[in-house]
């Protein structure tokens, strides 16, 4: 009997997941013996001939990392739902927009103008931004086309699991890669981690009080961190309370407050809108101009409560009514 | 409705109103019972306290139209749930600041304190926030022009497969 055939893909993201597949160690050794692995840009040859030419539902699982923001990931995403029986979206990017997902404060004008004119290190006297298509004496070449909103993965394409995480941590995708191997899968739709809050795990989970009652939040570079007390409790912005435990608490352990990379439990609608409730619940102060100064310590909340989840969120995007905009509605 | 015809017509922003059961909601009643006459743009949801207000709420609020969203409670030291106003200030404190970063006018968010017998305030905030909604016009949360672009290439293509599998027949 044939192996089932396996895919892997990135989109906008950083390499960090697959670098968490190489986390698996000498435990990719039975993985690699019960598939086959197709396709693979970042570690094997082969090319999307290859997998055009497989037939419809010929992989059994794709394993897509990143966000969606261009047209040829947008392409490339499509082909492989086609030719795929299962597609987990692998880490924040794809499941929640991830890292990148924070382009969407800006457009994409506004980003190409940053990164191609202003960037102190860039030198670029002759103005050339990035174009679609661009007639040389050889012929006509093409690029892909950047778009101004970054997608999560189940807003292009039809998505069967997740693996959250920012990498996902090794033994959830090690326990996924055993569930699809052996049939054993919970419902479609599902998050392939615990539907419990991080602090369940925390191994300060003790010292954090029953009602949290902040004066002023700190960031870590600021306090000599008690590395026995919960981190809330001590006024450092920790997301552990609205976030999806499965990580082994590693960030915490280490002194590093919660950023939320494991995106929300199950029932949540919007992360960073439960975890701003969350966090303004336990200001310590009835007075509005106190709460006012205190919720002032965070500087960029969107940045803070949608770090990993800004495309997934209600809103997607920033609104912001910009001068590229008008630009772009007039085409 | 063609932009035409719709820019005939001036606009009239749909706001939600989150009201608390034991104030503002009874404030309501009150204003309606005395028949004071108030904007109808605001559609009222009643919610047990000023503190059951999910953030999440006023973001699908928007998400699903409305143009602002205004939320009642018992005025401060007068909830019926002891603390559940204070809160609903904190969240909306910093809901406001995150709306703003993210580009949603302050004036679309408007937290106020009604008691059940301030039925005139009812009336005054309701077309107050009405007038503010209406001169900054109706909120767009559409698409931005490059993913139209990707909308419609995506339409083209499903077009063009379409047609192929016609002519195959």
């Amino acid at each position: 009997m044939s192996k089932p055939k396996v895919g892997f893909y990135w989109c906008a993201s950083c390499g960090g997941c697959e670098e968490a597949v190489i986390d698996l160690a000498e435990d990719i050794l039975p993985v690699v013996e019960a598939v086959d692995i197709v396709f693979w840009p970042v570690a094997m040859d082969f090319k999307r001939a290859d997998v055009e030419a497989l037939s419809d539902g010929e992989l059994a699982a794709t394993f897509i990392n990143g966000s969606v923001r261009s047209s040829e990931q947008y392409e490339m995403v499509g082909l492989l739902r086609a030719k795929s029986q299962l597609i987990v979206a692998f880490g924040s990017c794809a499941h929640l927009g991830g890292i990148p997902g924070l382009a969407n404060m800006f457009d994409r004008k506004e980003m190409f103008e940053e990164i191609y004119l202003r960037l102190p290190s860039m030198n670029n006297d002759k103005r050339v931004m990035p174009a679609e298509e661009i007639t040389v004496p050889e012929g006509k070449l093409t690029l892909p086309a950047s778009w101004d909103t970054v997608k999560t993965l189940d807003q292009v394409i039809e998505v069967d699991y997740y693996l959250p995480g920012c990498p996902p941590p090794v033994d959830l995708i090690k326990e996924a890669v055993n569930a699809i191997l052996s049939g054993e899968l919970p419902p479609k739709g599902s998050v392939l981690a615990p539907d419990v809050a991080l602090c369940e795990e925390c191994p300060r989970r003790d010292s954090k009080p029953e009602e949290l009652a902040l004066k002023e939040f700190k960031r870590p570079h600021e306090i000599e961190i008690d590395p026995e007390k919960c981190l809330l409790a001590q006024g450092l912005l920790c997301l552990g309370p609205v976030t999806r435990k499965g990580c082994g608490a590693s960030c915490v352990s280490v002194n590093m407050p919660c950023t939320g990379c494991m995106g929300p439990t199950g029932r949540v609608m919007d992360y960073g809108a439960k975890a701003l409730s969350a966090i303004a619940s336990s200001v310590d102060s009835k007075d509005e101009h106190e709460i006012s100064a205190i919720l002032d310590r965070i500087v960029d909340p969107v940045g803070t409560f949608y770090r990993y989840s800004l495309p997934a969120s209600l809103l997607h995007r920033c609104y912001q009514q910009t001068a590229s905009e008008d630009e772009g509605k007039e085409q | 409705m063609s932009d035409n015809e719709a820019s005939k017509e001036p606009f009239e922003p749909k706001i939600v109103a989150f009201f608390c059961n034991w104030c503002t909601y009874t404030a309501a009643d009150l204003a309606g019972t005395a028949r004071m006459v108030y904007a109808p743009n605001i559609r009222v949801v009643r919610i047990m306290c000023s503190g059951r207000l999910d953030p999440q709420f006023v973001l699908a609020a928007f998400r699903d139209g409305a143009d602002g969203v205004l939320i009642g409670g018992c005025h401060p030291g007068d909830c019926h749930y002891q603390e559940g106003n204070y809160y609903a200030l904190r969240r909306f404190t910093l809901l406001k600041k995150l709306l703003k970063s993210m580009g949603i006018e302050e004036a679309r968010l408007r937290l106020e304190w009604i008691a059940a017998s301030e039925g005139d305030k009812v009336q005054k905030v309701m077309n107050e926030m009405t007038k503010a909604v209406r001169e900054l016009g109706p909120l767009r949360l559409e698409p931005r022009a490059y993913d139209l672009i990707q909308a419609q290439s995506t339409m083209e293509t499903e077009a063009t497969a379409l047609a192929q599998e016609v002519h195959h027949e």
